[in-house]
């Protein structure tokens, strides 16, 4: 194995104080939405190499994805996918309602009453 | 399933494409790390990330400025601006300069990650690969104690972690291999297949302006991993050149990349060049710079010039390239711009040393001020594949444009 481990050197921070232009929680926010758009951008030229060479070798052309309608029951299964998907990104969001219509003690305060003799 | 194939031919594209040209472009020397695919992608959206900055966004910073910056700071103040300082921090102010500068900062760290992530994962292989070309080779010269200068040491130039001069282990040639990669992002590909459009630039210009100069012997101070250099030495093949940089990683990729790339007359010296005693006085007809000034600093800068008058032959030519100085006809907004780097992405003395007057300087360092020259010089690219910074009139992507302005003499 190399001594240079690329997982913990890639991202290493260059020397000299690093500047905040905006809200420092909004900026960071910002860096990482910018590598998420790098990603979805590397995700999507992978998909168009495949399909590109899928054309190629004469497995498929483009014009058949463009035109591809599901049946019934893959639209279904692609929509359950989706909601599926949708509620693991909005997970936060899901238990902020939760909590609209409950009045829980929190972790700290059961520890306090659980320790109390 | 062929009924489905439409039988329309395909549509034109709505606009005609103007942005960087893929990845693969990028010349393949024999240092040059493996790829994948996917981060081949990545320097493509970090290359269309920046153009998209400096095309799209940073516009809106001059209508900005124009259209509230400014009329504010005079309403505030009963007066204009009297210096480029007091624009940045005018602009600092500004949500749109503060959104576009946020960007560029996280589009350099994003890039410098993508890169450093390809040469560290290979890392073993690479310093191999550099270990074999230049061991026992006697154009590769290390000096281990080599104090590092203040410029250097002080703060990661461009963002770069490691900088010039930081070795991982030994003999390691990851981060030059790093820098190299990404210059094609940096520039959104402006910079041509080796990222040599500015010296092909210098090479053109010699021969140009001095066509009857057959350089013997050639310097270049500040040479870094020598992609510069190449093209002045493969212009001037019969000559010996020696390229100093004061990053032993630099010197040790840069002989490796040009023996693969067929370049065998260039030595790779590590060395200190407000110091360069090691070398005999009047010893070169050409010495050179490209883009190394605004990486020194002020006390050191006197002490470059002299050495390169100490160093060149009667009748020899010195001559640096830099992006253009802040003359007064410069306005304060576009130097505030040009200052970015400096402050906000480790390039300090930029600022600095864009206000000196450098005709001075060189008049103190001994050269005759009737043997001053000025012009300027794009990169010269393949004009089929890259984007023309000579004809982009598109983008000014202040103190980023391929395309320098030569301050020189001959002595």
């Amino acid at each position: 194995m190399s001594k240079i481990d690329p997982l913990a050197l890639a991202g290493a921070k260059s020397k000299g104080k690093r500047p905040y232009f905006l809200e420092t929680d909004i900026e960071r926010l910002t860096n990482i939405v910018l590598v998420l758009a790098q990603e979805l951008a590397v995700v999507r030229e992978r998909t168009d190499t495949l399909e590109r060479l899928l054309e190629q070798s004469g497995v498929l052309t483009r014009q058949e994805i463009e035109t591809f309608t599901p049946t019934k029951q893959q639209a279904d299964e692609r929509g359950a996918w989706t909601q599926e998907y949708l509620a693991r990104v909005f997970r936060v969001l899901q238990q902020e309602r939760e909590a609209l219509h409950t009045q829980e003690a929190s972790s700290e305060e059961v520890a306090d009453e659980l320790a109390k003799v | 399933m062929s009924s489905l194939v439409s039988d329309k031919p395909k549509a034109e594209p709505s606009r005609a494409y103007d942005g960087p040209p893929d990845y693969r472009v990028v010349g393949q020397h024999g240092m040059y790390p493996q790829l994948s695919h996917d981060e081949i992608s990545r320097f493509n959206f970090l290359a269309h990330m920046n153009r998209h900055l400096s095309t799209q966004i940073m516009p809106g910073v001059k209508e900005a400025f124009d259209a509230r910056v400014e009329p504010k700071f005079v309403a505030a103040n009963g007066r204009g601006f009297k210096d480029r300082h007091e624009v940045r921090k005018a602009l600092l102010k500004d949500s749109l300069f503060q959104w576009w500068s946020a960007l560029r900062r996280a589009t350099m760290e994003t890039r410098q990650q993508a890169g450093r992530w390809v040469t560290l994962r290979q890392a073993d292989q690479l310093n191999a690969k550099a270990k074999a070309l230049t061991e026992h080779d006697q154009r590769l010269k290390l000096n281990p104690d080599l104090p590092l200068p203040r410029y250097v040491e002080a703060i990661d130039h461009h963002c770069m972690p490691g900088s010039y001069h930081t070795e991982l282990t030994d003999g390691d040639v990851t981060g030059p291999c790093n820098y190299d990669i990404g210059i094609f992002a940096t520039t959104g590909g402006m910079l041509g297949r080796y990222n040599d459009g500015g010296g092909q630039a210098i090479a053109a210009w010699v021969k140009e302006t001095l066509p009857d100069l057959k350089p013997k012997r050639i310097l270049d101070i500040g040479a870094g991993l020598g992609h510069n250099v190449l093209p002045i030495a493969q212009a001037f093949p019969d000559a010996e050149v020696v390229a100093i940089d004061v990053g032993a990683p630099m010197l040790r990729y840069g002989l490796a990349r040009a023996k693969t790339m067929g370049v065998d007359n260039i030595s790779f010296v590590q060395g200190d060049v407000s110091d360069l005693s090691d070398l005999a006085d009047e010893s070169f007809d050409m010495i050179h710079s490209c883009m190394f000034l605004h990486e020194t600093s002020y006390a050191s800068m006197p002490k470059i010039f002299a050495e390169t008058h100490r160093l060149l032959k009667p009748g020899g030519i010195v001559f640096h390239v830099e992006q253009p100085q802040y003359t007064p006809e410069m306005p304060f907004f576009e130097q505030a711009m040009r200052d970015w780097d400096a402050f906000y992405n480790n390039e300090p003395f930029w600022t600095k040393m864009h206000e000196v007057d450098l005709d001075s300087w060189m008049v103190s360092a001994g050269f005759a001020r009737d043997k001053l020259m000025h012009s300027g010089v794009a990169a010269v690219v393949d004009p089929d594949v890259f984007p023309q910074a000579a004809k982009d009139t598109k983008q000014e992507d202040y103190g980023r444009k391929a395309a320098w302005h030569v301050v020189g003499a001959v002595k």
